[in-house]
């Protein structure tokens, strides 16, 4: 094995006392990615199931996949190229340097959090390195890439203590961040377009003053329609959802609930009739596939850390976000968008939404000590 | 009335290396020992000195924290080594067997006739009273406590473990009276716990409560049986008693005897030679298993909670077999990226799921590196109890006992979340956690 002795005979260097020593987390990290380690079970179970962080973050970023190849695609198809391939080229090329931005931004500083702290490098930042760029509308600049990832990673999980101690879904924050912070770079009729001088509105602004979309369910559906990279193609998002729920990657409660939250309230406001925003007015099915409310719901709302970890937990959770998406968009006309609001609000609401479910069992096991005595 | 219980949750880790069911009698080891190490929560003090004579039976050491508390040799012979660790720590007492076998006259009383203290003292006496575990907390029951109930699993549920009932075919006896000597110790009642479809004999015991239950592993475990027969609340003593325990004392009484000869069994990939063994309490794994070869594992239990043993030491007295299996201290390219056709793996990211008859040969390679929490929802899939495994493990990181106690401290020992340690992708060391915050309970209650 060529590479496994290049590997040891550099690993001193960058040992504890070895000359680049200060690098030693970094090493690690690229020597685990590149070698399962050697390292054996010392207490407890003897034998170990193979799955590990790494193929699970792998396994989301598998799931992203074909919405960021139809991402790609629809860069391109919304500027106007029709052809499969040179659509797709157009869109690469475009999303390419987002990509790269948002991953080398977030691993530098995850890279230097973890030597800091001299922890193993986490592999949480693969998925939220690969979602940042795939929430962005596409024109958005570089820098405010960069300048969100920065600010989510620091203060959305590193002053948290890093990855698994976050209470905010790091993607979003830094959509957040960037929505908040430059609003006319994140939202409008403009930003959607890769080319220049290209403006429409998206099916959700278009929803939301006329109660119509100028395309069909199905289109909708593909997700040839403009809007954030990786959220329109509610059929890609569904693949993905699909590798999600069968690795079990993903809680299937959640994702369930969310679009039943979602279907609920969007049914419930038809029947009432509300006359703040026209979506109302259009069916209420049309919530799930415009806008970000499947990608959301597939790989936000699902992410373990930030949203709840009990089971019943997890019903409550992912219905209230699915409803309060729906809320958002029909009785707020500033943001038509409102899955990431509902989602970040809802992140902030687990644990409370789990002390509850947690006093629950507590409750059952005191209630034990009165029967007996 | 007896019960069938079906439990849900769990999983049957497919293991290469079951053994056949065929008994061999071991040879008299060189050597057996004893070791303070078996137990939780012992503080040695010997008794004995090297080059002191003793008889199966008599006294080896006693625990500081409670003097009535004895540990008694296996074997008559000779203290052939008192071994220590760091720090002076006590690790075992060697004992180098005589040719003729005799052991110590204990006063053995008749169960039926006999008062509760009577029997307490012949079994501290015999030393058998150490192999009765107290719960909460799983430490040897303490003398004068009343537990409210006693339980005994008639069956091991764990990969390869033995199958009692032709571990335990010859001792039907020896169990009765033992279960009837159980029946003294407390007011409640004595559970015998057997596995639905593999009852054997345990259906005609006399003098307990008898159920059954169904189910994946972790259903044998005691503590799983407690949880859904009479869960243990705060206050609540139980005592639990391993059923291969329960004939020997059985046997002491009908025979007059300490005999601490008992059945295990040899398993696992490595081994050579995989079957069920007759031998005596504490004796060498090389009388065992003969010598074992380089990058093998030996374990005293089951892959999943028993104890690392070197090639040279001894069987845990706990211990109702030894599994050899490889040592995983190799490198793997990519391994996290690869389909890994080999390993097991209860996630679909892998592909176990496709052959689930398929028999694995695991090694101990951690497959990865420790994380903190992330997924959720999946370790209470393989604990069948109302315990949020993660909230309990995270009370104990933080020592927050009042917490540790409402989450369920007391009805879990490290066991039960061997199989939530073994699925875990971040290879939380959730055993070891729970002790740890099992001992801070202990020290400060």
């Amino acid at each position: 094995m060529g590479l496994r002795q290049i590997v040891d005979k550099i690993k001193p260097t960058f040992s504890e006392g070895g000359k680049l020593g200060f690098l030693h987390s970094t090493f690690e990290g690229f020597e685990t990615f590149l070698f399962v380690p050697n390292t054996t079970t010392q207490r407890g179970a003897h034998i170990r199931d193979c799955n590990d962080i790494k193929r699970v973050m792998i396994v989301v970023v598998l799931a992203l996949v074909p919405a960021l190849l139809f991402g790609m695609y629809n860069i391109g198809y919304q500027s106007g190229i029709e052809e499969i391939l040179p659509a797709f080229w157009f869109g690469f090329l475009k999303m390419l340097p987002m990509i790269i931005v948002s991953y080398v931004t977030g691993l530098a500083i995850e890279f230097a959090f973890a030597q800091k702290r001299k922890h193993e490098i986490n592999e949480g930042f693969l998925v939220s390195g690969l979602l940042i760029p795939m929430i962005m509308p596409i024109s958005v600049p570089l820098w405010i890439v960069a300048l969100s990832t920065a600010f989510a990673v620091i203060i959305g999980k590193e002053v948290f203590g890093g990855t698994g101690m976050n209470v905010f879904n790091p993607a979003l924050l830094a959509r957040a961040f960037a929505f908040f912070a430059y609003t006319p770079k994140m939202s409008g009729e403009a930003v959607w377009y890769a080319a220049d001088g290209q403006t429409g509105a998206t099916a959700l602004e278009q929803l939301a003053t006329t109660g119509e979309m100028k395309w069909s369910v199905m289109e909708a559906f593909i997700g040839r329609i403009p809007g954030s990279v990786g959220e329109t193609s509610t059929a890609a998002i569904l693949i993905g959802a699909a590798i999600l729920l069968f690795t079990g990657v993903a809680s299937w409660r959640i994702m369930l609930s969310v679009f039943a939250g979602g279907l609920a309230f969007a049914y419930l406001f038809q029947a009432v009739g509300v006359d703040i925003t026209m979506i109302d007015d259009a069916p209420a099915y049309y919530h799930l596939l415009v806008g970000g409310f499947a990608f959301g719901a597939v790989f936000m709302a699902t992410d373990p850390v930030t949203s709840a970890q009990t089971n019943c937990g997890k019903w409550i959770y992912g219905f209230m976000v699915g409803a309060l998406a729906v809320i958002i968009r029909v009785i707020n006309p500033a943001y038509p968008e409102g899955m990431m609001l509902s989602i970040l609000f809802m992140n902030a609401l687990a644990p409370l939404i789990d002390y509850f479910v947690v006093e629950r069992n507590i409750a059952r096991r005191k209630k034990l000590i009165k029967n007996v005595k | 009335m007896s019960k069938n219980i079906k439990l849900r949750k769990g999983l049957d880790i497919n293991l290469a290396g079951k053994a056949e069911a065929r008994l061999e009698v071991a040879p008299m080891a060189k050597s057996y020992a004893v070791s303070p190490l078996d137990y939780e929560n012992v503080t040695p003090k010997l008794l004995v000195k090297v080059g002191d004579k003793v008889e199966a039976g008599s006294a080896l050491f006693f625990d500081k924290n409670n003097p009535r508390i004895l540990f008694t040799s296996p074997v008559s012979g000779e203290v052939a080594a008192i071994n220590r660790g760091e720090k002076r720590k006590l690790l075992n007492i060697a004992v180098t067997p005589d040719q003729e076998q005799v052991a110590k006259a204990i006063k053995v009383v008749d169960p039926a006739k006999a008062e509760r203290s009577e029997i307490v003292e012949m079994l501290l006496e015999s030393g058998l009273w150490t192999r009765i575990v107290e719960r909460p907390f799983g430490v040897i029951a303490n003398p004068d406590a009343a537990p409210k109930a006693i339980f005994v699993s008639a069956f091991d549920s764990a990969p390869l473990a033995p199958d009692y009932n032709f571990m335990l075919k010859e001792e039907k006896a020896a169990i009765d009276a033992g279960m009837a000597l159980l029946g003294r110790l407390t007011e409640g009642k004595v559970y015998l716990s057997a596995r639905k479809g593999a009852e054997g004999f345990m259906s005609d015991v006399k003098g307990v409560e008898y159920n059954t239950f169904e189910g994946k592993h972790p259903a044998g475990n005691v503590g799983v049986q407690i949880h859904h027969l009479d869960r243990i609340a705060k206050g609540d003593i139980v005592w639990t008693v391993n059923i291969q325990d329960v004939a020997i004392m059985g046997r002491l009484v009908l025979t007059g005897k300490l005999d601490m000869s008992k059945t295990i069994v040899v398993a696992g990939s490595e081994a050579e030679n995989r079957c069920y063994k007759r031998i005596i309490s504490g004796a060498a794994i090389e009388s065992i298993v003969g010598a074992v070869k380089e990058n093998v594992r030996v374990i005293s239990g089951n892959v999943l909670t028993g104890r690392t043993t070197a090639a040279d030491g001894y069987i845990s007295a706990d211990a109702n077999m030894l599994t050899l299996i490889p040592e995983g201290n190799v490198y793997e390219l990519l391994g996290w990226a690869m389909p890994r056709f080999h390993r097991f793996s209860v996630s679909r990211a892998y592909f176990s799921w496709l052959c689930p008859k398929k028999q694995y040969k695991l090694d101990t390679n951690l497959n990865g590196g420790e994380r903190p929490f992330v997924v959720t929802g999946l370790y209470e899939n393989y604990l069948p109890m109302d315990v949020y495994v993660s909230y309990l493990l995270k009370a104990c990181l933080v020592k927050d006992l009042d917490k540790m106690e409402n989450l369920g401290l007391y009805e879990v020992l490290p066991e039960d979340l061997a199989l939530c340690e073994f699925v875990d992708p971040s290879k939380i060391e959730m055993q070891q956690i729970l002790r740890d915050g099992i001992n801070l309970m202990i020290k400060e209650s």
